[in-house]
């Protein structure tokens, strides 16, 4: 029989003021084998583990039962204190009265109620624990980061930089991300490919750090410390490693007409290119879809120029399989295509333009060289209306938009306006704003610049409708300071579109077995608490994968997932979860049915000899689990049809004794 | 607002209209796309904020719930799904519940008659304004 | 294919629209498209009543989708304001369950009315069943050369969750039939802008200030003639607006120029 002792948390007011608990410690007290039973302030507090250590010497407790939060949040600190005097640390049990009672009941004598049966649930538990011992695994001593932006950038230098190897996996043939396509950054104006270009300089000469550009995730397998991931390398026809990057190719390719996606549509590329001349790695790829040698087998000019022998028309896609021991997910954002807004006037004029497309226009490397002229007729615009929360901030019933605030969309659009003001003085901005949020350091001092320095007209109110007619883009809008409805004759309308989650980051986070919120941002262990970890051990947060951000934020982040991968990577071993799945070989028929559920593929068959009546031997196929790699799940529990599949710490008898305990009034 | 002397009145006008005026984030996008704004008084925005501030009176007594067009533009466009002109729809409708408070009475048409009109337009203008 | 249809033509296409009907009927017989008038119906309203506290007024749309039901037919619908009050109403009754309650015990029908029916435009009629490729496979008369603009007015879209005809704010379905009927669509911005409606009756000068920013709008890209579907659209546009150069007409007319049975 054990000796339990039950320890009662009011959290504060928390539990208390909902959950009689002296009542509660009353009734537990004469459960069988309850030896102590009382209530205290705060549990998890010095003291409050000082009464449990004491009770522990005192009563010669054997098994411990703590009512109070949810596990997650304390069981790691009850456990830690039982082990300081003796106790098995897997003999403490929590009965979580706090979040599953007093947080959800409002009526005292029911919550109080259930408060005493989650507790003797717990204790009916703790009369079949059994002391377990946690074993160890190694941890690959190399890190993934997927997404090559600026968050997976940093995230990977400063790895490296820890002396730890660091693969990044980008699906574009270069690194650089959204912040090489952006012309000037907030709140200091310092010019992003400046800022930019040499961190990924840094990465392509970091002997630490490999970059599979053009590549995606395959798949995933394995566990914290120990991921196995298959790497597609997409055919790009261009040997990487003869590729010098001069060039030539891309201006001789006779096929002009690609749209340029790097300047967001606005100029051509050829079939043949490297999306920018900065681009890391500094090699050509062909667009199979556009190569007219890939569609017709007539052309091959590339390769009769290339004086390296690079072009390879026949190039595989490539799966390579790597090892490591975290990964970092940096899969980054769009802005949202504002073609559920035409009334203003997106799909059908040329001249209303996002603010992406609008940094390219701005941009010294863009398809204008950095004058800025509108795309209808290539004339400088004199008056441009800038329109906020073009769909951020949306009712969630509302299909066209997002339900969040984009968050970096005050200040880039206050960027914008002043840089146009700056260069061209005669230019009329106009800035439609619901409100102007500006959270951060100089941040609001920059708006204010906008506003009374550079004479921007920010007009609370948003804009209706835009008509093109003759040239001129008709603007209906409110003005609600004033209650006035404008008409402006604009040039220029520029959409300040929400950011979204990239499209890909969905299959990765499956692959990662991840979670992710209805938004398809990837969601993090605790929002405040531990805001750079998945809750999936292993995966880390970096960028606007997590949630909008702007480019300060997503290189501190950055760091922040960085810092987390390092102190894994530091670990040569790292203890491992004891509560994982046994086979009992008497019992197993040699199924197979557990193999097939288990997602880690802890689980391998062996025929194994077994001593059989009157001095025989028996070959029997019988299931083994490899404890390294179980993770606990107990989804072979569930589909062993024999029952010889059990798992340490929540074994059948135990949560049957549970149930038991629960449903008997 | 459940202080309001016009409590009761703000609740049929948000019972009748289905309006949750709460999700409204003055963005002011109905405003913008009214094509009645110039004959209006009071204009969409408004009629959210002073249905919410309970001022249904000036609401009932101004011409502007006579404006209102039924474009349903402001109900497409509000990225809130707040929808302005359920609100100006039931304001009016509590007006004309009222005994003998029809803005458009049968001896008015003859005068408004033309040999194009079609019927749509009385129709829907009794619909309007009359009960 | 032959294809059978309830049809409800509404009140004004019985009198000061009889064209807007009269050249649907002979197009809808040159291409095999059975439009059955249905009995006994009554005017729709005109105006889709919006109030949560409204039945009476919904009662007329309402029978007029349970004889469709009845007859086991979709129902189409020509006018943009009959279709616009039968299609809202119709989706009161599939998704608010109070509304269907007190109209289904005012009522009283047999099998209580969920919103069932299937309410199409005949613009959807054309490209949805016949097909804008089959249609122009029978046109005997191109209208070549002709620039039209799409005038959709308010009620053909909105609101769009309901309606679900088109893209609210860059709609294609009448530019498509145009095209198919061998004429140029010109696409203008304020298309889907609202010609004053039933405004006109006390505030002929509101209505002329819509009508006339929609056709200048029209005019300015080049339309030389105007199509709709609102008889009361047309009301406005050529009486209260009035812009010379461009004609304004129902888009059936077009229609049945093309198919030669004009």
């Amino acid at each position: 029989m054990q000796r339990i002792g039950v320890f009662i948390c009011h959290c504060g007011t928390n539990i208390a003021a909902t959950v009689d608990v002296k009542a509660v410690a009353e009734a537990l007290s004469h459960e069988p084998g309850v030896v102590f039973s009382t209530d205290y302030q705060y549990m998890c507090s010095e003291s409050g583990q000082t009464l449990m250590r004491e009770a522990i010497r005192e009563h010669k407790l054997t098994g411990v039962v703590v009512c109070s939060c949810s596990p997650r949040m304390h069981e790691a600190t009850f456990r830690k204190a039982a082990e300081k005097e003796g106790l098995n640390p897997y003999m403490v049990e929590i009965a979580n009265i706090r979040e599953q009672v007093s947080w959800i009941h409002k009526d005292m004598a029911e919550a109080t109620e259930k408060a005493v049966i989650l507790g003797r649930a717990a204790i009916a538990k703790v009369h079949l624990n059994k002391p377990l011992k946690a074993g160890e695994s190694p941890v690959t001593k190399r890190a993934l980061v997927i997404g090559g932006g600026i968050a997976g950038i940093q995230t990977a230098l400063d790895i490296a930089e820890a002396g730890f190897e660091v693969d990044i996996v980008e699906k574009q043939p270069t690194i650089g991300g959204k912040m090489a396509q952006i012309d000037k950054t907030f709140p200091t104006l310092d010019c992003a490919a400046c800022i930019l270009t040499p961190k990924m300089v840094d990465v392509a000469q970091n002997e630490k750090i490999k970059i599979f550009s053009y590549s995606e995730v395959e798949s995933v397998k394995g566990f914290v410390g120990n991921f196995k991931v298959e790497i597609r390398k997409k055919a790009r026809y261009v040997d990487e490693d003869k590729c010098t990057g001069c060039g030539l190719c891309t201006e001789k390719c006779p096929q002009k007409k690609v749209p340029n996606e790097f300047n967001m549509g606005f100029d051509t590329r050829r079939a043949v290119y490297i999306p920018f001349a900065q681009a890391v790695p500094k090699v050509a790829t062909i667009d199979a879809n556009n190569c007219t040698m890939m569609k017709t087998g007539k052309c091959g000019l590339c390769a009769k120029l290339c004086t390296a022998g690079a072009i390879d028309y026949k190039q595989q896609d490539q799966i390579v399989e790597r090892e490591y021991g975290a990964i970092v997910a940096a899969t980054g954002f769009n802005p949202l295509k504002p073609d559920k807004f035409n009334e203003l006037g997106y799909s059908t004029c040329q001249d209303v333009v996002t603010s992406l497309e609008l940094e390219r226009l701005m941009n010294a490397a863009g398809p204008t060289a950095g004058t800025l002229l509108r795309p209808s007729d290539k004339t400088h615009p004199h008056t441009i209306v800038f329109v906020q929360c073009v769909g951020s901030r949306c009712d969630v019933e509302n299909e066209r938009g997002k339900s969040y605030c984009s968050k970096i969309c005050c200040m880039y659009t206050a960027k914008h306006a002043m840089l146009i003001r700056e260069k061209y003085p005669d230019t009329d901005v106009y800035v439609f704003y619901i409100d102007v949020r500006t959270p951060g350091k100089n941040f609001d001092e920059f708006y204010r610049r906008a506003v009374e320095q550079y004479g921007v007209h920010y007009i609370k109110g948003q804009v209706g409708k835009v008509v093109e007619e003759n040239g001129t883009l008709k603007v209906q809008a409110s003005d609600l300071l004033s209650g006035e409805q404008l008409h402006i004759d604009a040039d220029l309308v520029v959409l300040a579109t929400a950011v979204e989650p990239d499209k890909s980051a969905r299959s990765i986070a499956t692959m990662l077995t991840a979670s992710m919120d209805t938004n398809d941002f990837f969601t993090e262990a605790h929002a405040k608490l531990r805001p750079v970890e998945s809750p999936t051990a292993g995966i880390f947060l970096s960028g606007v994968c997590q949630g909008p951000k702007d480019i300060p934020e997503t290189v501190s982040q950055a760091s922040a997932a960085a810092a987390k991968v390092i102190g894994l990577l530091a670990k040569d071993k790292l203890t491992c979860n004891p509560c994982v799945a046994n086979s009992n070989e008497m019992l197993c028929n040699g199924c197979s049915s557990c193999e097939k559920v288990c997602p880690y593929g802890a689980i391998t068959y062996s025929d194994k000899e077994f001593r059989g009546p009157n001095r025989t031997t028996l070959i029997r196929r019988v299931a083994t689990v490899n404890e390294a790699v179980c993770q606990g799940c107990g989804a072979c529990t569930v589909a062993c049809p024999s029952g010889a599949m059990d798992l340490k710490g929540f074994s059948n008898r135990q949560i049957m004794a549970e149930v038991d305990a629960i449903c008997k009034m | 607002m459940s202080h309001n002397k016009n409590a009761a009145a703000v609740e049929q006008i948000l019972r009748s209209s289905g309006v949750d005026v709460r999700k409204c984030m003055r963005c002011g996008k109905c405003t913008a796309t009214c094509p009645a704004f110039d004959e209006m008084e009071y204009h969409p925005h408004q009629f959210v904020y002073m249905v919410e501030k309970g001022q249904i009176d000036k609401l009932t007594a101004s011409p502007s719930i006579w404006r209102c067009l039924s474009c349903f533009a402001c109900m497409e466009r509000c990225p809130r799904q707040v929808e302005p002109a359920k609100l100006i729809e039931a304001v009016r409708l509590s007006v004309i519940r009222e005994k003998g408070a029809n803005h458009l009475k049968p001896e008015d048409i003859p005068a408004m008659l033309d040999e194009d009109l079609p019927q749509q337009a009385i129709a829907s203008a009794f619909r309007k304004y009359s009960k | 294919m032959h294809m059978k249809f309830s049809y409800y033509p509404g009140c004004t296409l019985k009198t000061k629209a009889k064209d807007l009907d009269a050249y649907a009927r002979a197009s809808a017989v040159a291409l095999g498209v059975d439009l059955c008038e249905l009995p006994e119906w009554q005017c729709c309203g005109a105006v889709y009543p919006m109030a949560k506290d409204e039945i009476a007024t919904k009662l007329s749309a309402v029978r007029a989708l349970m004889n469709a039901r009845d007859l086991g037919t979709d129902l189409v619908t020509l006018c943009s304001a009959c279709h616009n009050v039968i299609k809202q109403v119709n989706n009161d009754m599939k998704t608010d369950a109070d509304i269907a309650l007190r109209v289904n015990n005012y009522i009283k029908p047999e099998t209580p009315y969920a919103g069932e029916t299937n309410v199409l435009h005949f613009l959807e009629v054309l490209r949805d069943r016949v097909g804008f490729d089959e249609l122009k496979k029978k046109v005997v008369n191109p209208l070549t050369g002709r620039k039209i603009g799409a005038y959709y007015g308010c009620l053909l879209l909105r609101p769009s969750k309901v309606m679900a005809m088109d893209d609210p704010e860059n709609p294609t379905i009448i530019e498509d039939f145009i095209r198919a009927i061998g004429a140029e669509p010109v696409v203008y911005g304020m298309r889907n802008e609202c010609c004053g409606g039933y405004v006109t009756l006390e505030n002929k000068d509101e209505a002329k200030k819509r009508s006339n920013i929609v056709l200048e709008s029209a005019k300015v890209k080049g339309a030389d003639t105007v199509v709709t579907a609102c008889p009361l659209c047309l009301y406005n546009l050529k009486k209260n607006g009035g812009c010379e150069g461009v004609d304004v007409v129902y888009f059936t007319e077009l229609l049945a120029e093309a198919l030669g049975v004009k």
